[in-house]
């Protein structure tokens, strides 16, 4: 089979035989990683330009990691480097970036659909590193990566995500992708945090975060963005947490072989607590260790793999 | 000269409806006479130029009291010309330009100039609205009755509502007095709250935020109650969903002294049909759901929405070719206004002479200007060709400003010509 996306924009665009293709890739990267020289030549002279108009550390990290693990020279341009700040639209940034020949663009930006937007104005590969409140889908992708790992399927479990699913790129991302997947997704969140329409998108919204996880497989706790709420969408984290904290009592409804996700950066003792979050049943630095993986093999699949070789 | 129009079906409804030939000399209607058809005879005169309208219909000049044109001050994106040649060519004899330009027109100099200029064009006709509020900033009121001197029809804010009340209240009772129409922008910003597109499962897929129907619902009401206490008219614009149309319906029902607009992309399109961040279907009020979609037609059915207007509004690339959520709202819509709504009569929804009713005759008798296609009256007369088909082309538009989402969809029905003070100013 070949990888034929130019792009990685979004979960929705993947077909499932995809998905699992992007994973089996990935699970072979990881091996990459735990050699003691972690760095293979597969590209080699290829340019990656990292291009994060929102400030994060840790996927932009995942990403220049993965980028020098598979020996892509890798550039990073972030808000203040762009000329954005000096009044250039994205799209003449972009074919500013495309005139030096990149052969990944690998964009974070707070407007949902701005990596569509350039993706289809360059001919170099766009990879979506989140966009606004719509996608992320390397998150996602990750996050089924380490399910599968875990648990050795997707379909059929039961999958929680508990958060502020509304404005969640990653909630988006991971709703689609695990139902695509045979996943049976449940959402729990005030209901301030339910986005119109959510369930059309494969998920059940629970009534409460205990109907929520009980028989839970994996539970995925989001990230309270303190930053992106003007206070009205809960009274205060003390009360967010009595009712939509994960705690060891509320752990327990769920299966016995449960695992508990979460994309970082957490908020001890409001979404999570600490005792959960350093159980083990706890994933969280498994995921940014296969976010690595899975991002070479994103790169790997867009720029120098089956894309352009007739392999098969 | 003279022109006669012939072979055409007349339709001015409540006045005449039949077969009958105009005769326009200079810039009046002369005389409306029984159809010739001895043409040879009347080709040989060189005294008459002869307009055969065979199979078309001759209606009372269209209006569209919604437009933006774009000056002074935004002429990348629209001049007053290039606005008039777009409506000549929708069909359009005149329209009512919104306050919103650069200077905001909130005092007599600027209502002066974009008359003066339209003037001089000799195309369709221009009927500002002026400002209600200084710069529209919804602080202080506009000098409106010296705006209205110097010919201003209506007061506007729009692109914004009025969110000060008790600001509203007055600026109601204040025109009340100087009998002039105050249209409403309805939209409560804290909760549209920076959304750019429909809330609802669209937004959610898309990862936008939403505006919820409320945001314009909740201002309806408002300005109905308004309306109530002060017994000042109100003409609320672009009306989109079901909770405005059955406000208003209720409203009307009551004898409330409102009336309303809708324009063609809220019966035509939805929010499944903004796709992949397709700025030209970004709007405000934003393409709703196909509920709302229907109530508006059925608003337009039983004449709760009086009259279509299209909300011209253009915008360059500059503007448009972004993030969506840093796009301009609005879309162009002089030139396919009629085609769209044409659709309404095609699907059995309006008689022609209702849509006449929404096209031309009540955006006339809104803005207080006389519309009747009756001998010693001006002729401003718009002739409909309600067969012709076509693709919707924005490089054929007359408008400096492309943004539309109708690009490539078949319509049936377009303007044959447009004639403004007895002159043809489009002709296809
Ligand atoms: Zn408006
Ligand atoms: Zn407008």
């Amino acid at each position: 089979m070949r990888f034929t996306k130019k792009d990685i924009l979004d979960i929705e665009s993947l077909e499932p035989r995809e998905i699992s293709m992007i994973l089996d890739t990935a699970q072979g990267m990881k091996e990459i990683s735990e050699r003691p020289v972690k760095k293979v030549p597969t590209l080699r002279g290829k340019t990656i330009v990292l291009f994060f108009q929102e400030p994060s550390t840790r996927t932009k990290l995942s990403f220049d990691t993965a980028a020098k693990r598979l020996s892509a020279d890798s550039i990073s341009i972030s808000k203040s480097s762009s000329s954005i700040v000096k009044g250039e639209t994205l799209i003449d940034t972009a074919k500013n970036l495309e005139a030096m020949k990149p052969d990944v663009i690998v964009l974070r930006h707070p407007s949902s659909g701005a990596p569509h937007l350039i993706a289809k104005r360059v001919n170099s590969s766009v990879i979506n590193a989140g966009d606004g409140i719509h996608a992320h889908p390397s998150q996602a992708l990750l996050d089924m990566m380490s399910v599968r790992e875990k648990k050795g399927k997707i379909e059929g479990l039961n999958i929680s995500i508990i958060g502020d699913i509304a404005h969640s790129r990653v909630a988006r991302s991971d709703i689609t992708g695990f139902s695509k997947m045979g996943a049976n997704v449940c959402i729990c969140a005030p209901k301030t945090m339910i986005p119109m329409g959510i369930e059309s998108l494969g998920c059940i919204v629970s009534p409460n975060m205990e109907t929520c996880i009980e028989g839970a497989d994996v539970i995925m706790m989001l990230r309270i963005q303190k930053e992106r709420q003007d206070n009205i969408l809960f009274p205060t984290e003390r009360e967010y947490a009595t009712l939509f904290g994960l705690n060891k009592a509320r752990l327990n409804l769920a299966k016995k072989d449960v695992i508990v996700m979460h994309p970082g950066p957490m908020n001890r003792g409001v979404e999570i607590s600490s005792d959960v979050a350093d159980s083990d049943s706890s994933m969280i630095l498994e995921q940014v260790t296969n976010g690595v993986a899975l991002r070479m093999a994103l790169f790997y699949l867009v720029a120098g793999g089956s894309r352009h070789a007739d392999s098969d | 000269m003279r022109i006669r129009i012939k072979g055409a079906r007349l339709l001015d409804p409540g006045n005449i409806d039949d077969n009958k030939d105009i005769i326009i000399k200079n810039h009046l209607i002369e005389a409306i006479v029984d159809p010739i058809f001895d043409s040879k005879e009347n080709e040989t005169r060189t005294d008459i130029e002869i307009i055969d309208a065979r199979g078309m219909i001759v209606v009372p000049g269209l209006i569209d009291i919604h437009v933006h044109l774009r000056e002074p001050g935004q002429e990348y994106k629209e001049t007053i010309e290039t606005g008039l040649m777009a409506a000549a060519k929708g069909g359009f004899t005149a329209i009512c330009s919104m306050p919103n330009t650069n200077p905001v027109n909130d005092n007599s100099q600027v209502t002066k100039f974009i008359i003066n200029c339209a003037n001089e064009l000799g195309l369709s006709k221009v009927y500002p609205t002026g400002a209600i509020t200084q710069g529209s900033m919804g602080n202080t009121l506009a000098e409106i009755y010296d705006m209205q001197q110097a010919g201003i029809v209506a007061v506007t804010d729009d692109g914004k509502p009025l969110e000060n009340s008790n600001l509203m209240r007055r600026a109601l009772e204040y025109c009340k007095g100087l009998d002039i129409p105050v249209f409403v922008h309805a939209e409560e910003l804290s909760i549209a709250d920076g959304g750019s597109m429909n809330e609802g499962f669209f937004a959610t897929f898309w990862g936008i935020k939403g505006i919820p129907n409320a945001a314009e619902s909740i201002m309806v009401v408002r300005d109905i109650a308004l309306s109530e206490l002060t017994g000042a008219p109100v003409h609320f614009c672009h009306i989109s969903t079901k909770e405005s149309v059955e406000a208003i319906r209720q409203a009307k029902k009551r004898g409330v002294k409102i009336t309303c607009e809708t324009a063609p992309h809220y019966f035509t399109l939805t929010d499944e049909d903004v796709k992949d961040y397709n700025t030209n279907f970004k709007m405000n009020p934003p393409l709703r759901s196909e509920e709302d979609r229907q109530a508006v037609i059925q608003g337009l059915v039983d004449g709760t929405i009086d009259l279509i207007a299209s909300d011209h509004a253009p915008h360059s690339i500059i503007e448009k070719d972004v993030e969506f959520d840093r796009a301009a709202f609005g879309i162009v819509g002089l030139e396919t206004s009629l085609s769209l709504s044409l659709k309404l009569v095609h699907d059995g929804f309006l008689t022609m002479a209702e849509l006449v009713n929404k096209m031309a005759k009540h955006p006339a008798k809104i803005i207080g200007i006389k519309n009747d296609i009756r001998p010693g009256n001006i002729a401003d007369l718009t002739i409909i060709d309600p067969g012709h088909t076509y693709e919707i082309d924005p490089a054929t538009f007359k408008s400096k400003s492309k943004n539309t989402p109708f690009a490539g969809l078949k319509v049936k029905g377009s303007t044959f010509l447009t004639m403004v003070n007895g002159k043809v100013v489009y002709l296809k």
